[in-house]
């Protein structure tokens, strides 16, 4: 059957529930899309085996009519899920051969919803970058290109192996992790949707740590609809995360209702001469703000005045935790070792080896800011920095119910341009950055093309209201209607 | 702030990285840059603003103080470089 990974989760599940197809079909089409898809590098590892046996148990549940919530649909997971009994890299060379004996909360939770691995994706090494490719198993490309212009883009980072499968039909969705804008970006750049939640809505167990305040798992998918549908499986309180929220989990899906009148939706103008706010992103920036507008909401003016530092703000703090967190790779329990004559020596050589460039920058900055004599100046002064961004947010949804924005300031670049300014790189998650740092829920819906390219723009929500944010989502969806697809596409 | 090459060996030797000599030099440029960019930092107005250290406003969950885990030395050890009579093997660190 044909035309399989064109469609959407949403679509799947109605298909696999009355029979049309079977998962195992299902998944033999994404399995061939995986295949197809090499020439991307957007996976890390296939698992087709383990994906087939995952769909013959969903068809015989199906069979049976007591299918689950994600029975059968063929998902990618960014490697850096800890998946029991298969390789996780983290895209580093410094986790060599890793096997993990457990799997991470959330993939858990999507496995006992019923859907399927098709493998793991892609990313910056340590999801530290905004273009995938700081990877050690090179850099993934993006599906789309330039009109006239056969140069390979980058898909954004850091889940840019998860952004480009679901892009290129390889994947129906994937997850991914958003530290700094390492889900929105990217999606973004591949013209999919891509959900980061509230702090403490998906449990961070199992999910390798890059900065653990900061690191938000969540969904990556072509429809806001699919998003929500992942989301409700990812979602839920985690004794073993200290801080995954006991809250209870809605059904998001439920929240897409279209009706958004009356809903006031901020819109910082401070933003406006940010960064290199591209002509075109600007543009679209506009159109959403009408396409709003036209559905009933009431655009209100409103101003968040310390976000202009939060990315000054995210390089202190990111590292800092970075470079604890990091410190347990030291050849001694997992991954590389390289030998030495004594410990010491062993960890020096064993971490020269196996950081790349990026994460050894990361960790000695985060070192430095944390070392005698200069917490207080840059580690201290980030995290009141953070407080002051939190209330700026704070304040602004006094006024207003949401907040729209660019997701990026600019279209995909080309694989090589930027790597050699850290800071220019640093520059593209200027829009999504602050609500990593006051851990409020935000999505990247596509909007339309921008130079030909994908461009998406983000929706800002209250904390723990996702629903809301899904919903305004949901109309800038209908109303972009981005039909668009990618130059290279690996599903029939 | 611009580091000098002195400075980068000592963070290097912190972070237990080995770095070679002709990497500090370039190291140390790359690594100014960045704090330069974070400067900016220092003209915000943070006069009694309290650092925020979790953007989750909730207290630590108790559990009972009971195994919930363990027994397993073996999936422990299992990805372990070296691994000798159900430890982890290092280089030898006593004389």
């Amino acid at each position: 059957m044909s035309g399989l990974t064109r469609l959407t989760i949403a679509e799947a599940r109605d298909g696999l529930r009355s029979r049309k197809f079977s998962a195992r079909e299902l998944t033999g089409a994404h399995n061939e899309a995986v295949v197809r898809s090499g020439p991307l590098n957007a996976f890390i590892t296939a698992t087709p085996e383990r994906a087939l046996e995952m769909a013959a148990a969903a068809d015989a549940r199906l069979a049976r009519g007591d299918g689950l919530p994600l029975d059968g649909i063929p998902l990618a997971i960014k490697d850096l899920f800890c998946t029991k009994g298969v390789l996780t890299t983290a895209a580093s060379h410094i986790l060599d051969g890793f096997t993990p004996p457990y799997e991470s909360t959330v993939t858990e939770k999507l496995w006992a919803a019923g859907a399927v691995m098709l493998g793991k994706t892609n990313l910056d090494e340590f999801a530290m970058g905004s273009s995938t490719t700081t990877s050690h198993y090179g850099p993934t490309e993006n599906p789309w290109r330039r009109a006239g212009d056969n140069r390979p883009l980058v898909p954004g980072g850091s889940s840019g192996g998860s952004a480009a499968a679901v892009a290129a039909r390889a994947a129906m969705g994937a997850t991914g992790t958003d530290t700094g804008g390492s889900i929105r970006q990217p999606a973004s750049f591949c013209g999919i949707v891509g959900l980061k939640p509230t702090y403490g809505r998906c449990s961070r167990w199992g999910v390798v740590a890059f900065a653990s305040s900061l690191d938000h798992p969540g969904p990556m998918t072509r429809t806001v609809r699919d998003a929500a549908i992942m989301l409700r499986a990812m979602a839920g309180h985690d004794p073993k995360d200290s801080t995954s929220a006991p809250v209870p989990v809605p059904d998001f899906e439920a929240a897409l209702t279209g009706d958004i009148r009356g809903l006031r939706v901020g819109i910082p103008r401070d933003h406006a001469g940010a960064g290199d706010l591209s002509s075109g992103n600007a543009a679209l920036w506009q159109s959403g703000i009408d396409w709003l507008k036209d559905a009933g909401a009431e655009p209100v003016e409103i101003s968040l005045p310390t976000t202009h530092v939060a990315l000054p703000a995210y390089y202190v703090i990111a590292p800092a935790e970075a470079s604890s967190n990091l410190a347990r790779y030291d050849g001694v329990k997992f991954g590389l070792r390289v030998d030495g004559e004594s410990l010491d020596d062993m960890y020096e050589k064993t971490r020269a080896a196996g950081f790349g460039p990026e994460v050894r920058r990361r960790i000695m900055i985060g070192t430095y800011v944390l070392s005698a004599g200069y917490y207080d100046a840059y580690y201290l002064k980030a995290q009141r920095v953070r407080t002051l961004i939190a209330r700026d947010f704070a304040a602004a949804f006094e006024r207003c119910d949401c907040i729209l924005t660019p997701t990026a300031p600019t279209a995909p670049f080309a694989i090589g341009e930027k790597s050699d300014d850290p800071v220019a790189m640093y520059l593209n998650d200027i829009f999504t950055v602050s609500s990593d740092l006051a851990g409020l829920p935000a999505i990247s819906v596509p909007a339309g093309l921008s130079e030909g390219l994908p461009a998406g723009l983000q929706i800002i929500g209250r904390g723990f209201d996702e629903e809301t944010v899904l919903r305004v989502a949901g109309v800038l969806e209908s109303a972009a209607a981005f039909t668009h697809l990618p130059s290279f596409v690996a599903g029939e | 702030m611009a580091l000098d090459k002195a400075t980068v060996a000592r963070i290097a030797t912190l972070a237990r990285i080995r770095l070679s000599d002709d990497e500090l030099e370039p190291l140390a440029a790359e690594l100014s840059g960045i704090l330069d960019w974070v400067e900016q930092l220092m003209a915000v107005d943070t006069d009694g603003v309290p650092p925020m250290t979790s953007v989750a406003e909730m207290t630590l969950p108790m559990r009972d103080d009971v195994v919930t885990d363990g027994g397993d030395r073996d999936g422990v050890l299992g990805n372990a470089p070296r691994a000798a009579k159900g430890f982890f093997a290092v280089p030898k660190v006593v004389e």
